[in-house]
């Protein structure tokens, strides 16, 4: 059995965009996922950071066949999902779960809890018989930290963690083998965000799970993470060890993002060096020619506009970097 | 110090509701000094945003009931005939909301809705306001400020659209600006660019500044004074290093702990340390618990008068550190005597 559970090579997905209002011009093709390569292990955490619009979630969802990628290749579990029949996308689609962004809009505000979580269980037919899957949903609930007594309730009567782990519980119930979680913790208050983190970390380890942690919150995701790939423009142009790319990025856009975070410690905050970067994210309909950074590099030089670069090693062991400062490497 | 800029004594909102009287702000009083930066924090539903709101005249007379008094420049805003709110708005006191699509009119230029706001404080001509406006936009950072004047907002990005809505809070030179949750929908790099640019207008017009947030890490970079609000009431306040280093009130305590944070040290085993969590949710406004507003989550409640009687917000120890040159007082409402003789 591979070490890898979901791996990418040249993944694209591109939309045709129609010109926009009334402005004339033929329309163009918006390159929200780029040429992505990527591996995630079994029972690993991999954290995926970007600012929005750099495709974290598009890829997040290809990587399930919820959008169809228009080039490269997906492989999960050794097979390719591209080419999989009904029956084996269905399979799939049990084997890999989705917990989503906002509790308020994923959960269907007319069934109740139980109804909820009970669905993926008729769907894959994972348990005959109405018992069964009742005493099902109640360990699921239990699992996610609510009090299987609430089955029976509408989901305005929870709070936001509260549908939150429902949506968790919902995702869990096809006892899922790879879970993508897409800006899980983003709507929740602060004390909510930390009981939800530590439960999807608690859950990870207890079930094996491997976990595609997306998020543009970069403290949660060095918490949760044991790899963090960062996203610019549709591309992955750097990934490592949590420790590594947290604490010593090779790539300079990754150094700016981590230099933005502010940190809950006043004389830390205000001595730390914040790099500024020029100017808005370039338009993914619109990427500019070589390495997509180039426009708002601090290092920019001769290479940069020509060559588009190829992740290489650099750093710790295992850390990636898209960038010319160590090495003109184009990608092949 | 000089007079300060706001002075807010026993500020009280009460909403009809539904459900009841809420009872969202409850007693707050602080104040703000020229070029400096308050920062109130706390989670959904402390009444941060409708303690700023009420001081500024915008909530709906029908529901809202507002008690206290709010003096800016030594003029209450809270007495105030709305025909002199309305002057006092703008160079008085300029607002930024968190979501700069919805702040901003789809349907206007950028231009129009900066010059309005010129021309409704000033007999400013239309071609004078236009050049003024011009002028702000290219001091909050935007390119090629003659184009933009001329878009709409739907053609702007997120920080372009929140610099906009920047540019004319600060048209007016308002001695004050509140931000509520003002970088909050914006992602890092760009709130550190809109960050800069308030420090820098901060130190150039000695305007005083509230922000509001439940980033952390965003008020330990800006602010010189933190308010801890939770149920309505402050419950922590003091220079920024006393709250965020050496905080008092568990429920502060128990803020900064569910913080993932950056700078963190690993733990022995080479893992970041599970979060410290508050269990349980915050009271409804509608039915605050009698006491100490936290008590019902508090991880050492234990003092007698933790559910009957609400505690003072009082000086503990002396103030820590003070900061950029000021001494303030560190205060807290608790009974919680392990908390208090740390």
């Amino acid at each position: 059995m591979s070490d890898v559970l979901v791996s990418a090579r040249g993944l694209e997905v591109h939309f045709s965009v129609r010109s926009a209002g009334l402005r004339r011009g033929a329309g163009g093709v918006l390159r929200a996922v780029d040429g992505v390569d990527l591996d995630i292990h079994r029972g690993e955490t991999l954290g995926l950071v970007g600012e929005s619009g750099c495709g974290k979630s598009t890829l997040g969802n290809a990587l399930l066949h919820l959008v169809p990628p228009t080039g490269g290749r997906i492989t999960f579990d050794g097979a390719d999902i591209t080419s999989l029949d009904r029956r084996g996308l269905k399979e799939m689609r049990r084997r890999a779960g989705m917990v989503f962004q906002d509790p308020f809009a994923s959960l269907d505000p007319r069934r109740t809890v139980a109804q909820t979580v009970a669905e993926p269980l008729e769907v894959h037919k994972l348990r005959s018989g109405r018992r069964e899957r009742a005493a099902r949903v109640g360990e699921l609930l239990e699992l996610v930290g609510l009090d299987p007594a609430v089955a029976g309730r509408y989901p305005h009567e929870f709070s936001g963690g509260q549908r939150q782990r429902v949506g968790i519980a919902r995702a869990l119930a096809g006892e899922p083998d790879f879970l993508v979680c897409d800006e899980a913790i983003a709507s929740l208050d602060v004390s909510v965000q930390a009981q939800v983190l530590n439960l999807l970390r608690r859950l990870q380890r207890r079930l094996g799970l491997t976990l595609l942690f997306i998020s543009h919150d970069l403290a949660a995701v060095r918490h949760l993470a044991d790899r963090i790939a960062v996203m610019y423009l549709g591309r992955v142009v750097e990934m490592g060890p949590a420790a590594a790319v947290g604490s010593d990025p090779q790539m300079p856009y990754t150094q700016a993002l981590l230099s933005a975070v502010p940190v809950p410690h006043p004389a830390l905050e205000r001595a730390r060096k914040r790099i500024v970067l020029r100017g808005d994210v370039p338009s993914p309909s619109a990427v500019p020619s070589g390495c997509r950074f180039r426009t708002r590099c601090p290092y920019a030089f001769e290479p940069c506009p020509e060559v588009d670069p190829a992740l290489q090693e650099v750093g710790a062991p295992g850390q990636l970097a898209a960038c010319h400062l160590h090495g003109v490497v184009p990608v092949s | 110090m000089s007079a300060p800029v706001l002075d807010v004594e026993d500020l009280r909102v009460q909403l009809r509701t539904p459900r009841g009287t809420a009872h969202v702000v409850n007693g707050l009083t602080y104040s703000v000094g020229p070029g400096e930066t308050v920062a109130v924090v706390g989670e959904s539903g402390s009444g941060k945003s409708v303690s700023v709101l009420a001081l500024l005249g915008l909530l709906p007379d029908r529901v809202a009931t507002v008690s206290g008094r709010a003096l800016l420049h030594g003029e209450d805003l809270l007495s105030m005939p709305p025909e002199r709110l309305r002057q006092v708005r703008g160079p008085g006191a300029g607002m930024v909301f968190q979501d700069p699509m919805t702040s901003l009119n789809p349907v206007l230029t950028i231009g129009k809705q900066i010059v309005e706001g010129l021309r409704a404080h000033s007999d400013m001509s239309t071609a004078v306001a236009r050049r003024r406006a011009a002028e702000l936009l290219g001091e909050v950072g935007l390119p090629d400020p003659e184009r933009v004047l001329d878009r709409y907002p739907h053609e702007l990005s997120g920080g372009m659209r929140q610099r906009v809505v920047i540019a004319i809070a600060l048209s007016n030179s308002p001695a004050l600006l509140i931000a509520d949750e003002a970088t909050t929908a914006l992602d890092v790099t760009v709130q550190a660019q809109i960050i800069d640019l308030v420090e820098q207008l901060q130190s150039d017009h000695g305007t005083g500044v509230i922000w509001i947030t439940h980033d952390l890490g965003v008020v330990a970079g800006i602010a010189d004074r933190v308010l801890v609000m939770y149920g309505g009431r402050c419950v922590e306040d003091g220079t920024v290093d006393d709250v965020l280093e050496h905080p008092v009130h568990p429920y502060t305590r128990g803020l900064l702990g569910s913080l993932p944070d950056l700078a963190t040290p690993l733990g022995p085993d080479g893992e970041v340390p599970d979060l410290v969590t508050v269990p349980g949710l915050p009271p409804p406004p509608t039915d605050l618990p009698a006491g100490c507003v936290f008590w019902p989550r508090c991880p050492v409640r234990g003092d007698t008068r933790c559910e009957t009687e609400q505690p003072p917000l009082v000086e503990i120890a002396d103030g820590h550190s003070g900061h950029r040159g000021r001494e303030l007082p560190h205060r807290a409402a608790t009974w919680c005597a392990e908390a208090a003789h740390e």
